[in-house]
């Protein structure tokens, strides 16, 4: 208090201040009167006068002398700044910008207002505001603004003074435009001037002598009807006058009026021309807004409902129409939810609304909520002021700008609210991300994709895979590697083929997913449709979707498979047998590479189909011999001709390999061996079974395929022709362990098959597809 | 001639099959002989259509360029949705939601 510097321009401000108050020209001010009134128009809380008072001394002495006068002049601007009221601050805080007060309507302030803004630029936009502080309490509603029209030119004046206000002025006036009319001097404005912002500035309107109606309702923030007061500022013909000045004065009083009513805060600013933002929210309007949210919704930082928002907002009257559009800009996160600071952007819109200003196009900036990574944004720093009191939910500002330590008391939800906000900020994308589910949602056949490793078995033969099964049954039934164990189940035939089953499930398993339902039970249909395909490609022309035995390849194949069948069984297990026999053995056959027991059957499988055909049908009811002999048959069928020879070294060489090897090398083995065994097999039974049990895996991812397929529609023939392509492709594969030295040629071959079985998957899986759709 | 488009929308929907979310179905055979209209249907999740009408004189719209109209109509109209004040079937007067579909049609044509 005491050491009190004032600048040029402040000490000009406060000696017409103190001459303003100072009605009895006795060189002290009473407490009373203008000084209260002045202090109103500060615009300050009751007790954020009360305090300044105290600071200032007068509480001491009992009145206001000049030097108090001037110490609660500064210490209002220090408040308004936002700064802690405390002694310190009168001269350390710099560039306090004027103490602003609202313009009180009085001649005499406008006066004052057109002086002060004629005399000091620097004060402009203060100027204009602080002469009318007494006039305040008369500013009654009814006469309005009307009148403030006139004072426009009054303060036009003022204007370049306080350019600043002029820009916001912009035509969605705030009412902060509204104060200004009632700063105009033009006298009269007094009431006017209230009767604007009434509404909004009832709530601080405290220190307004309840003139304005607006005040009146206002006047508790939580009104009994709080809804309905504000609302019912409609009511009050203050605001409707309000409303028809708005439009007008707004323009006109830019500069003065917007300074006037731009809450303290936009002063606050630095700059003379302060950023008027004349929907800005002032501090009394904001606690107002947040009080009312509570109502709904108790927790600050949760979400008032869609519902419950139109509930609230519907009370306004207002129509739909308007209500929406303020919902559209108040709602920035477009979650159908209300947080704090959208609730009092909405609210503050509302109530402007109501009070005769239109709604902008797009959220002013002073209402939109700011995210919370503002906090290191500029925007902190620049409107340190403004920060306390803007009302754009600035949470991120008050609580980052270090300056601002009451604005951070003010608004400690608005932080937690930002941070909320923060999350939801860029809900708006999700939207988009909406359709691009929907798009990317493009359904990529599982199948497809899958029919790589898998789908094989789909179109190889059951036989074939009958075969593998019954192969394997009888050799070794606890192939683990056999995936179509677990697929065969349903069929009859599985149970032996289990093991085989299991060897080509596991290896269709792996690929094939999409397969994998073919061959499932329930997929059966599809399988056995697509098997049927694949059979009826097979019986056909074995050539076509389901792997072409007729295929030369076997030839190769068979080599090659053979030899894959020796590198995969020396490599891998089971898988690999079933796969080095598969290449050779089926091309149609989708022939996961990676299984080899699928693989392996596959081709073997369709090797086996082929030359099946005839034996399918004895295979199933024989499954443990049945594919013994329908895959002897199919070797003796198929592989005579060609590989005979290698056949039959193979079957040595398999038999050997089988005895030797586990159940699941031997199964692998048992592809190629299978059909080195089918050959040889009538002969040896016993052979047979082992020769079985590699071909069990092979086949039996065939076989769990043919016999769903079988189910649902017995081809036996596309079976047994896969069967017999699967034989030929095993009695090819034997070759290959022998010729362990043509992994090359057999990893060519089993590319081959591979290939083939692809496409023949593709082609399943297409059917399948079709069928799907055809299912609904 | 949109109603006839409407027809053709559901009839596709009822032979989409189950499941099968069909974004955008562009379908250019509703060619009357004189009016040489495209309409382009585009069906939502929640079976919301949207029916594009496009003049022919205009060069071809391209395939993609009408995804992308339909998924920006899509994304405003979800905005518009999810007023609380806006009843399903109102007529829409969004501004926002009138403004971006002008625009969209301004860089069309």
């Amino acid at each position: 208090m005491e050491g009190l510097t004032l600048s040029d321009a402040e000490q000009k401000y406060y000696s017409d201040l103190f001459s303003y108050c100072d009605i009895e020209s006795t060189k002290k001010v009473v407490v009373n009167g203008r000084v209260l009134e002045l202090f109103r128009a500060a615009q300050l809380p009751n007790d954020v006068v009360l305090q300044i008072m105290e600071l200032c001394g007068a509480t001491r002495l009992g009145y206001f002398g000049r030097s108090q006068f001037y110490i609660a002049l500064k210490l209002v601007a220090v408040a308004q700044s936002g700064f802690p009221l405390r002694v310190e601050s009168i001269n350390t805080v710099k560039d306090l910008p004027l103490p602003r007060f609202v313009a009180s309507k009085n001649e005499q302030e406008a006066r004052h207002a057109t002086s002060y803004s004629s005399d000091s630029e620097n004060q402009g936009s203060y100027s204009g505001v602080i002469p009318p502080p007494p006039g305040r309490g008369q500013v009654k509603k009814g006469s309005v603004s009307h009148d403030t029209v006139q004072p426009r030119t009054s303060a036009d004046q003022q204007e370049p003074t306080s350019p600043v206000v002029s820009p916001q002025q912009s035509p969605p006036t705030s009412p902060h435009t509204w104060r200004k009319h009632n700063r105009h001097s033009s006298g009269g404005n007094n009431e006017r001037s209230l009767a604007g912002p009434g509404p909004f500035w009832s709530p601080f309107g405290e220190a307004q002598s309840g003139s304005s109606a607006g005040d009146a309702v206002w006047s508790g923030h939580s009104p009994p009807p709080p809804q309905e007061n504000w609302v019912s500022f409609a009511d009050t013909p203050p605001t409707s006058t309000l409303l028809t000045m708005h439009p007008a004065s707004v323009q006109d009083q830019t500069t003065v009026r917007t300074v006037a009513s731009a809450t303290t805060a936009n002063e606050i600013r630095r700059q003379s021309s302060s950023y008027d933002d004349p929907w800005k929210i002032t501090d009394e309007q904001r606690q107002y807004y947040v009080n009312q949210f509570k109502t709904i919704q108790p927790d600050l930082n949760g979400f008032i409902p869609g519902s419950a928002a139109k509930e609230f907002f519907t009370k306004s009257k207002l129509p739909i129409l308007e209500l929406s559009h303020i919902w559209e800009l108040s709602d920035f996160d477009k979650d159908g939810a209300l947080t704090l600071d959208e609730f009092c952007a909405a609210f503050h819109l509302v109530v402007a609304r109501k009070n005769g200003y239109d709604l902008p196009e797009k959220l002013p900036e002073s209402l939109m909520p700011k995210l919370i990574d503002l906090e290191d944004s500029a925007d902190v720093g620049d409107q340190p002021g403004e920060v306390g009191y803007s009302g754009s939910p600035a949470e991120a500002p008050p609580s980052k700008s270090p300056s601002m330590p009451s604005l951070n008391q003010t608004w400690p939800e608005l932080n937690q609210s930002s941070e909320q906000w923060e999350t939801f900020s860029e809900r708006s994308s999700s939207s988009q991300t909406l359709t691009q589910f929907d798009s990317n949602i493009a359904p990529a056949d599982p199948d497809t994709a899958i029919v790589h490793p898998v789908p094989i078995r789909m179109t190889p033969s059951k036989i074939h895979m009958q075969e593998m099964e019954l192969k394997r049954t009888g050799s070794d039934h606890t192939n683990p590697t056999s995936p179509l164990l677990v697929k065969s189940s349903d069929l009859s035939e599985e149970n032996k083929i289990n093991s085989s089953v299991k060897f080509a499930s596991g290896n269709t398993v792996d690929g094939y997913s999409s397969s994998d339902s073919f061959t499932s039970d329930p997929e059966q249909i599809g399988s056995n449709v697509t098997r049927q395909r694949s059979h009826s490609g097979t019986s056909p022309d074995n050539t076509a979707p389901p792997p072409p035995p007729p295929r030369p390849q076997p030839s190769h194949s068979r080599s090659s498979s053979l030899d894959m069948n020796r590198s995969f069984t020396v490599t891998t297990g089971q898988q690999q047998a079933g796969v080095v026999a598969q290449p050779p053995a089926v091309p149609p056959r989708p022939q996961p590479s990676q299984a080899p027991g699928p693989t392996v059957h596959r081709p073997v499988d369709a090797d086996g189909l082929m030359t099946h055909t005839s034996t399918s049908p004895q295979q199933i009811p024989e499954q443990p011999n049945f594919a013994d002999f329908s895959q002897f048959e199919v070797f003796a069928a198929s592989n005579v001709n060609e590989e005979q020879d290698d056949e039959a070294e193979k079957h040595s060489e398999v038999l050997p390999v089988e005895k030797a090897s586990d159940p699941a090398s031997s199964l692998r083995v048992a592809k190629t061996d299978s059909k080195i065994e089918e050959k040889t097999a009538a002969s040896v039974p016993a052979n047979v079974s082992k020769g079985t049990t590699p071909l069990a895996p092979p086949p039996k991812p065939v076989r769990r395929r043919l016999k769903s397929e079988d189910e649902l529609r017995p081809d036996v023939d596309e079976h047994t022709q896969k069967t017999g392509v699967l034989a030929a492709v095993l009695a090819s594969q034997p070759s290959i362990p022998r010729s362990i030295g043509k992994d090359k040629k057999a990893i060519q071959a089993s590319i081959r098959r591979n290939k083939e079985t692809n496409t023949v998957l593709a082609r399943l899986n297409s059917e399948l597809q079709q069928q799907l759709k055809d299912v609904p | 001639m949109v109603h006839t488009s409407l027809d053709v929308v559901d009839e596709k929907i009822s032979t989409m099959g189950k499941a099968l979310v069909d974004q955008r179905e562009l379908y250019l055979g509703l060619l009357y002989p004189t009016e040489d209209y495209k309409v382009y249907g585009y069906v939502t999740n929640s079976k919301v259509k949207f029916v594009m009408v496009v003049d022919s004189s205009n060069t071809a719209l391209r395939d993609n360029e009408i995804r992308s109209m339909f998924r920006k109509l899509h994304n405003s109209y979800t905005d518009v949705m999810c007023n609380p004040f806006y009843n399903p079937g109102d007529r829409i007067q969004s501004r926002a939601f009138d403004s971006m579909v002008t625009s969209m049609m301004i860089q069309v044509c």
